[in-house]
């Protein structure tokens, strides 16, 4: 301040050395969404403009994630404290590779969704502001998946709520307005439970930072205390809530088919994947010895919401619902990673997060260019899809073989991984859940693929001939083929055929994730600068 | 709501509370106070005038839209941190400026800056749902 | 002191989780609203209730003189409570919008999203 003539030691409060200019690609995610979002904000009557500033920062923001990620892989965990002042008190954002590639991928679906955004979003949705809030919600989501403070990570978590409000409400549909109710007032309750838990957690330890909190529980004499439980607990009720695990996963199906379609594709890849990773961090890194107690009651709810999830898609006949349902039992293949807590199942939920944010944010466009060729997301409407476009329908058995985990897909590995953990812990309940879950999803998915695509018509038209009414586009579904349509979904094809195919660096990224807070030791060097 | 009263008073009671938010916001780095506040005052002083005078006319008087004001805000707030950059500190490192004008020591800094982005935000963003509720109770 | 208010605490979970358990989404939202009110006074609480000075530093120092009250738990609440009432304002225009076009404020009545007489997908063709 301006007496400069006190001499204080400030070195004990604030960092004093020099920041490398890499090290701003910590803060560079949320900061260029923020900075994007606004842009956006301000150009809302422009709406030509828009799409192209919009797009042009996802981008960036993809760049700047692959800078960070190469980063973190060349000089290990990176510490960044806003305004200098240094952990525990200041915040702190800590990046492993857990969450620069989490960030990376969530960046890539981003883009596409921008892109994608441009054939589905009319003007009036553009002025209502959907780049803005696709923006902002990034900017939640980077926040989560880099900070490294448990307060800063609540939130992120409510900036990517509110804009998921603005996103979920986008056109002012009446089915909309139905579905925002149940996803807002559920949510809101979830992100609440998460801030009592935070909030106990500082009255035991006081503190927010997670590397200290990690510190500080492992020097408990008895880390499974009565306190810990209930914060464990709630946090894992609170995390569940986000992921739509089993027994409070109704706001899922009852809002996610409601928005435009490329909302609730943005949707169905990230959101329940950040309460997974916020899962991961809390359990795997600050309270590992309630992980011990609770890995039964999570295996249970992992085995519940695999069945709930595969079984409730079987019962769908609206192709997004159906989809939903598909998001919740890719949920219990994490939450079961997660029970095993061994580094193999970590590596595996990872894994599987990563391929599932790529996969279903795919599987909803392609219901989007479903309604786009028949006109409509219900089964009993659409037919004779393979007839119109080849193309697409070999895109569609892509996704819904890697969604079901069947080889050389993406969503193949992390399935082996997961199973694999369940059987070498003595799980094998949740192994065969989770195998049996993919089967009845690949049955699901095989039931949309012989209704929309494969028979001649729809209901009533005689099968093996191909529909002789010209079907209009339904609404908020792509109106044209072209490249908006084609670029993300060939883009989110190709990782999924890729990972597929070429596993070894995905393997090796969730591996050194899994590893980094299952040993954290490198996470708490780079915050304390000491060996913790 | 639309007594002769209440609509002569209005305006006077809401330039004085948008002055008094200003004030609020500016005291806010050393003394209580600071941009949510003030903008929340500045954001009631809105809503006070579109309940006397009608939603056109504030949105008139405003001139810019509500969500692009708080867009601005966030925008300037994001770009108070980055100034920090070019002096090899972390982000949100707050720099200051200090010269004297005419014998009074003015002290200029980021987190003033950011502040005001905090101020503009909320302005914007409240006064937009406080906009749009009234709006709705006219039809 | 700190038994009294987590009396009160107690007291606001227990008529915010049951308004929570109404039906009517105004009766949800004052229950939400009561809720987060709980919550911060919870995290107050877990600050420690001290009856000391204010953590405000003389002007011509750079530390408190004195042992002051801790005054992080002040930003953790303030930082809630912005959050909570920002949501807490969405939330109010998103009902009010889904009375006016809904025509209830009933979540049983509310089966747009989830129609009751959704048919069974197709059996075969």
């Amino acid at each position: 301040m301006a007496g400069s003539s006190v001499s204080v030691d400030l070195s004990q409060a604030m960092a004093t050395a020099p920041v490398a200019a890499g090290d701003w690609l910590v803060v560079a995610p949320s900061l260029l969404t923020i900075l994007g979002g606004s842009l956006c904000l301000m150009l809302r009557k422009n709406t030509d403009l828009q799409p192209k500033v919009g797009i042009g920062f996802l981008g960036v923001l993809v760049l700047a994630n692959v800078a960070l990620l190469l980063r973190v892989l060349d000089h290990g965990v990176i510490t960044m404290v806003m305004g200098s002042w240094l952990p525990p008190f200041g915040i702190a954002f800590t990046v492993d590779t857990l969450g620069a590639t989490l960030s990376l991928i969530g960046a890539i679906v981003a883009f596409c969704a921008g892109v994608y955004g441009a054939a589905t979003v009319d003007s009036t949705g553009r002025r209502y502001g959907f780049y803005p809030f696709l923006l902002l919600m990034m900017t939640g989501v980077s926040g989560a998946f880099l900070t490294g403070d448990i307060f800063n990570l609540y939130v992120w978590f409510e900036v990517l709520l509110i804009s998921s409000y603005g996103l979920l409400v986008l056109g002012n549909d009446r089915i909309q307005l139905d579905g925002a109710v149940k996803y807002g007032v559920l949510n809101l309750v979830g992100t609440n439970l998460f801030l009592i838990a935070t909030g106990m957690l500082y009255g035991i330890f006081g503190t927010l930072n997670m590397a200290d909190l990690a510190q500080k529980v492992a020097s408990l004499e008895d880390p499974a205390s009565g306190t810990l439980a209930t914060v464990a607990a709630l946090y894992f009720l609170a995390f569940a809530m986000k992921a739509a695990a089993f027994p409070v996963n109704f706001w899922l199906p009852a809002s996610y088919h409601t928005p435009n379609i490329v909302v609730s594709a943005v949707f169905a890849g990230l959101l329940t994947k950040v309460g997974v990773y916020a899962l991961i961090r809390v359990f795997v890194l600050i309270l590992p010895a309630s992980l011990g107690y609770l890995s039964d009651v999570i295996s249970v709810v992992a085995i519940a919401t695999l069945l709930t999830g595969a079984l409730g898609a079987l019962a769908q006949s609206e192709v997004r619902r159906l989809l939903g349902y598909v998001v919740i039992a890719g949920i219990g293949s994490m939450l079961a990673g997660v029970a095993v807590g061994t580094t193999l199942a970590i590596s595996g939920a990872v894994f599987y997060a990563v391929h599932s944010i790529i996969v279903m944010t795919a599987l909803y466009m392609m219901a989007g260019v479903m309604a786009m060729l028949g006109g409509s997301y219900d089964l009993r409407r659409l037919g004779g899809l393979y007839a119109k476009s080849a193309a697409y329908s070999a895109v569609f058995l892509v996704l819904a073989s890697a969604v079901s985990g069947l080889p050389p897909f993406s969503g193949f590995w992390p399935k082996v991984m997961l199973v694999k953990a369940a059987f070498a812990d003595d799980r094998a309940w949740l192994g065969a859940a989770i195998l049996v879950s993919g089967f009845l999803t690949m049955l699901a998915m095989g039931r949309v693929w012989i209704f929309a695509f494969w028979r001649g018509g729809p209901e009533g038209t005689p099968d093996g001939k191909t529909a002789s009414v010209t079907t209009v586009p339904a609404d908020g579904a792509p109106q044209v083929s072209g490249g908006a349509v084609w670029v993300p979904l060939g883009i989110l094809t190709a990782l999924v055929i890729y990972i597929g195919v070429q596993p070894e660096w995905m393997l090796k990224l969730s591996t050194q994730g899994a590893g980094g807070i299952v040993e954290p030791l490198d996470y708490l060097r780079s915050v304390f600068g000491v060996p913790g | 709501m639309r007594t002769i009263i209440f609509r002569t008073i209005a305006p006077f009671l809401t330039a004085l509370m948008i002055l008094f938010s200003v004030f609020v916001l500016l005291r806010g780095h050393n003394d209580p106070g600071g941009g949510f506040i003030g903008g929340l005052i500045a954001a009631s002083a809105l809503a006070i005038f579109g309940i006397a005078c009608g939603v056109a006319s504030v949105r008139r008087a405003i001139y810019f839209h509500p969500m692009g004001v708080s867009g601005f805000g966030l925008f300037l707030a994001a770009l108070a941190g980055i100034l920090s950059f070019f002096k090899s500190q972390a982000y949100m490192t707050s720099q200051w400026l200090i010269f004297e004008l005419f014998d009074v020591e003015i002290a200029l800094s980021t987190p003033m800056v950011f502040d005001i982005g905090v101020y503009l935000v909320v302005v914007g963003a409240i006064g937009s749902i406080a906009l749009a509720l009234e709006e709705r109770e006219n039809d | 002191m700190e038994t009294g208010v987590v009396i009160l605490i107690g007291l606001f979970f227990t008529v915010a989780i049951y308004l929570m358990l109404s039906k009517y989404l105004v009766r949800m939202l004052l229950g939400i609203a009561i809720l987060g009110n709980a919550v911060n006074l919870l995290i107050f609480t877990n600050g420690r209730l001290l009856r000391e000075v204010p953590p405000l530093i003389p002007e011509h120092l750079y530390v408190p003189e004195v042992v002051t009250a801790n005054p992080l738990p002040q930003a953790l609440v303030l930082t809630a409570i912005v959050i909570s009432f920002s949501f807490f304002a969405f939330l109010l225009v998103l009902a009010f919008r889904a009375y006016q076009e809904l025509g209830t404020d009933g979540v049983n009545e509310m089966r747009l999203a989830e129609p009751e007489d959704d048919p069974t997908p197709p059996q075969g063709y």
